[in-house]
Order: structure tokens, then C-alpha cells, then sequence
């Protein structure tokens, strides 16, 4: 079994949540406590890729990634950067795919806190921002750690999108779904096995592991 | 207005479940007085009481303490809460989860305070071997101590508190009361508390106000108001608390403190159960008849 194609789906997942999760903790409180008209229009856009098919979202984001077309040619022009079949254009379109299991659990994490616990910290002297980070996302633990690993593991097994703005190209974007995909199609089930096996497995742990994680955690929070 | 020290007037629609009821309420307090705000529920007095506080800011109005401008609609000014010199107090406690005792005190002093303020506090509240531990593990009235604690750190000048006392049972609540009384000698602030209790309203109140659907209908002395009050005009309405009881014959004989002195009351018998040492009363004795009665909180 050649590994390439399953380090390049850990490496993608990773580089995703870890920008997701910058992106996602302001986008989340923004959600969560912002007063701003439109946030419908917002909140349903970075649902879409829950309902859409990923071919959907892929072949748009083909076409803007295109230098063809404006965005495409644009990102060329300033970064020298061609976004369509190149991992940093995976990373580009996993980020958007993901998106929303990164920031609605974060979301519903912060407006689960107590409106009490922030405003304690204000009378206390503390600003938005120093009550964000030293009393809202401390008390968000479980949400921070089940969003980030859901947008992991749903990174993982990405296959629509990939296909379509990735393609097959070892070593660049041919994670390990697609892999498994391109060894059923030339009949070497054996090999689609291994790969098919490695990602159950190892999802399946990390899974496990959150979820005993925030097991303990609530608990912790329970009064006895 | 020039002598008081605390001056609200705000008009403000408060959303209820019958709708939204206008909200009109002027209020003005004296240094180192105790305001007690009571009401039926759904009356104001939150809303009141975060307004002052600066977490909720009302449509239209003006909020002066010390001199300082906190809110003036006109100017389109509204001082901030974390700008504002108060302590809060909030019903659900809101102690921080994540830290301990001691953090959520340490949590409020401005940087580069002295740590002794933490201390004092610890000690007075009677907390310092619970310094280590987390909120969850503390009880109720353990942690309504905290709170009350960590409100002082920042040596308030105004202390707001919504119904602090409420969860917690007599003899603690008790306690407590006397615990504030003594913060409030010590360290001199004015203080506005949001209560259902009567007894709380005449240990702890030198003022109170009444607030029904948005407006304050009564504001006085606890003694002032509560005889005003029309529903019971003509009554003679008397409020203590049990010091001792004992029986004699068909009769009860107790020794209660009422408005701060001892006194003698000949009771009916079927108030035994109510007449315990330490528990608060309100009686009423109707102009057109002589039967006693209790009236229950």
C-alpha cells in the first residue's frame, strides 16, 4: 500500500481545521451575539455545503478557480498561485466545504453559556474581547474540541469536491477517498481495503476519544 | 436631586408575554443608602436594575451617579459597564465554571491592584479553605459568597443585586443579610437590591420602592410604604422577627424584634408553627375584627 495518498488526506485535514478554527471562533460569536441585519443570509450561506452535493460546490468552485475566469486569473496575477488541481486550492475548497461543522457547534457552544456569565465579566471591568478568550471559550471546551474534530473527520472523508477541483494527481490531491475510489475502479479491492480500513479505523479512534473526552468534561461541569 | 448621589430617570418598553408595557421609573438615592426594589414579577426591576448597571440600555433617559454622566439619551452618551463603578450581584450567582474560588476574585481586580483586597475578602466571607475549589463544588450559599465577594473586589461604589438571597434557605439567607450589612458599615457603598422578601426589604432597606407594570407606585421607608399601602389602609400591619416563644395557657407569648426593639405580643395559638426563633412575620391586625392574621410571603 502506498501511504502518500493517506498522509496527504491527514495533512489536508489538518491544515483545514486548524484554519477553520481561526476562522470559525470570530465567525461563531459574531453569529451567536452580534446584532446585525442579514445574518439569516449569512448563516444560510456557510450552511449551504450541508445540503448541497458536494459536486455542486465543487464544480463552482472549479469555475472560480478557473483562470478563466475572474477570481481565478486574479489569484494568478497576485500570488502566482493556480488554485485548480493544487493542494492549496484543496485546502481553499475543504476550508468552504467544512465550514459549517466548524462554526455551528462553536456557536451553539457560546450561546449555551449563561448571557450572566458574560455580563458578570464586563461588570468586572473585562472588554469583549478579554471576556471572549478568558471566560467564553474556556467554558466552551466540549463544543471547541467536538467542532474541530467533526470538521477533521468530515475533511477526511471528502470525495465530491476533491474529484472535482482536485482531480487524481498523486501526491498533490489524490487524498486516500479518492484512492480507494481509483483502486475499486481498476478491480484491486485488496488495495481499496487497505486504505478503506486505515481511515476506519483511525476516524473511528479519534472519535472515540472526543467523545470520552467531553464525557468527562460535562461531567466535571455537573454539580455533584 | 442636587443632595442625591444616584439619579435614574429612564423610559424604556419592556417586552413582556401580554405585549410590550411602557416603562417610566425616577428614582433618586443618597449616598450609603439601601434601596430595596420589590414588585410583582415581570414588573421592571431587572431590567431596572441592568440599566443601571449599563447592560441593557434603555430608548430614552438619564442616569447620573457621583456626578458622573452614565447615560444621557440626548447627548447619545452611555458609559459603558465595565466603565461604570458598580458591583453586580446576579441571580444565577454567574461564577466563572473554569476557575477556582480564589481566580474568580482575582478575576475582577484591575491590574496591578494590590492582592490583599482578595485575602480580606476571603477571610471576611468566611472562604478561605474553599479558596481552591470550583463553584461545582461548592453550595449555594457557599457560592452566593463568592459572588458577593467578587462583586466587592473592585471596591464598588454603587453594589446592584437581583434577588441575591432567593435560592438559598432562612438560616443562610439570615446570615448572609448580616454579612452585606457589614460590608455595606465598612466599606460605605450605596446599594440597590432587587428582593421578594419583606423581612430582607426592613433588616437590610432604608428605602423601598414598589414597582408595579413599569412605574414605581410607593417609595419610602420600608415602615412608610408598607402602612401607605391602600390594600391594607386602616389595618394595623406589623413586621419582626421571632426571638423567642413560649407558650402560656391558650395563648402564645413572644418576644420579637419590631423596627428594632424587643417587644411583647400575645398571639393565637394557631401560630406555633410560624413563631420559631428566627423567622421573619408580618401581622395584620384588621380594624373590623379582632382576629390576628399572618400574612404568608
Amino acid at each position: 500500500m502506498n501511504p502518500e495518498p493517506l498522509w496527504l488526506t491527514f495533512k489536508l485535514a489538518t491544515i483545514t481545521s486548524v484554519i477553520l478554527l481561526v476562522l470559525a471562533l470570530p465567525l461563531a460569536y459574531w453569529l451567536a451575539f452580534g446584532k446585525f441585519k442579514g445574518r439569516g443570509i449569512v448563516e444560510s450561506l456557510i450552511g449551504m455545503p450541508l445540503v448541497l452535493p458536494p459536486s455542486v460546490i465543487g464544480f463552482y468552485l472549479l469555475l472560480a478557480f478557473s483562470p478563466s475566469y475572474w477570481f481565478g486569473a486574479w489569484i494568478e496575477s497576485v500570488f502566482g498561485l493556480r488554485l485548480v488541481f493544487s493542494f492549496p486550492g484543496l485546502v481553499i475548497a475543504s476550508v468552504l466545504y467544512s465550514l459549517p461543522f466548524m462554526v455551528y457547534p462553536i456557536r451553539a457552544g457560546l450561546q449555551s453559556l449563561p448571557a450572566s456569565l458574560r455580563e458578570a465579566s464586563y461588570t468586572l471591568g473585562k472588554n469583549e474581547w478579554e471576556t471572549f478568550f478568558k471566560v467564553l471559550l474556556p467554558n466552551c471546551k466540549p463544543a471547541i474540541l467536538t467542532a474541530f474534530v467533526i470538521t477533521f473527520a468530515h475533511t477526511v472523508g471528502e470525495f465530491g469536491v476533491v474529484l472535482m477541483i482536485g482531480g487524481n494527481i498523486p501526491g498533490v490531491t489524490k487524498v486516500a477517498s479518492v484512492a480507494i475510489y481509483n483502486e475499486v475502479e481498476a478491480l484491486n479491492y485488496g488495495a481499496a481495503n487497505d486504505y478503506a480500513m486505515v481511515l476506519f479505523a483511525i476516524t473511528f479512534v479519534i472519535l472515540l476519544l472526543v467523545y470520552s473526552i467531553n464525557n468527562r468534561l460535562l461531567r466535571v461541569r455537573q454539580p455533584s | 436631586m442636587s443632595d442625591s448621589l444616584l439619579d435614574v430617570h429612564i423610559k424604556h418598553s419592556l417586552q413582556t408575554v401580554h405585549g410590550v408595557m411602557p416603562m417610566e421609573i425616577a428614582l433618586s438615592l443618597a449616598k450609603g443608602q439601601i434601596l430595596a426594589i420589590t414588585g410583582p414579577s415581570g414588573a421592571g426591576k431587572t431590567t431596572l436594575l441592568r440599566q443601571i448597571a449599563g447592560l441593557l440600555t434603555p430608548e430614552t433617559g438619564k442616569i447620573v451617579f457621583e456626578k458622573d454622566v452614565w447615560l444621557d439619551s440626548s447627548k447619545q452618551t452611555s458609559l459603558a459597564p465595565q466603565l461604570r463603578n458598580i458591583g453586580f450581584v446576579f441571580q444565577d450567582y454567574a461564577l466563572f465554571p473554569h476557575l477556582t474560588v480564589e481566580e474568580n476574585l482575582l478575576f475582577g481586580l484591575p491590574k496591578g491592584c494590590d492582592r490583599n483586597i482578595v485575602d480580606d475578602l476571603l477571610t471576611a466571607t468566611e472562604l478561605s479553605n474553599l479558596a481552591h475549589r470550583k463553584p461545582s463544588q461548592l453550595s449555594g450559599g457557599q457560592q452566593q459568597r463568592v459572588a458577593l465577594a467578587r462583586a466587592l473586589v473592585r471596591k464598588p461604589h454603587l453594589m446592584l443585586l437581583d434577588e441575591p438571597f432567593a435560592a438559598l434557605d432562612y438560616d443562610m439567607r439570615y446570615h448572609l443579610q448580616d454579612m452585606l450589612l457589614r460590608f455595606h458599615r465598612q466599606h460605605q457603598f450605596t446599594m440597590i437590591i432587587v428582593t421578594h422578601d419583606i423581612g430582607e426589604i426592613f433588616r437590610l432597606a432604608d428605602q423601598v420602592a414598589i414597582i408595579e407594570n413599569g412605574k414605581v407606585i410607593l417609595q419610602g421607608t420600608p415602615t412608610e410604604v408598607y402602612a401607605k399601602d391602600p390594600s391594607q389602609t386602616g389595618d394595623f400591619v406589623i413586621f419582626g422577627e421571632v426571638l423567642s416563644c413560649v407558650r402560656q395557657a391558650d395563648q402564645l407569648l413572644v418576644s420579637a424584634l419590631v423596627e428594632n426593639k424587643v417587644r411583647q405580643l400575645t398571639l393565637p395559638l394557631n401560630l406555633a408553627s410560624e413563631m420559631i426563633p428566627g423567622n421573619t412575620f408580618t401581622l395584620r391586625y384588621p380594624m373590623d375584627s379582632a382576629r390576628v392574621m399572618l400574612i404568608r410571603h
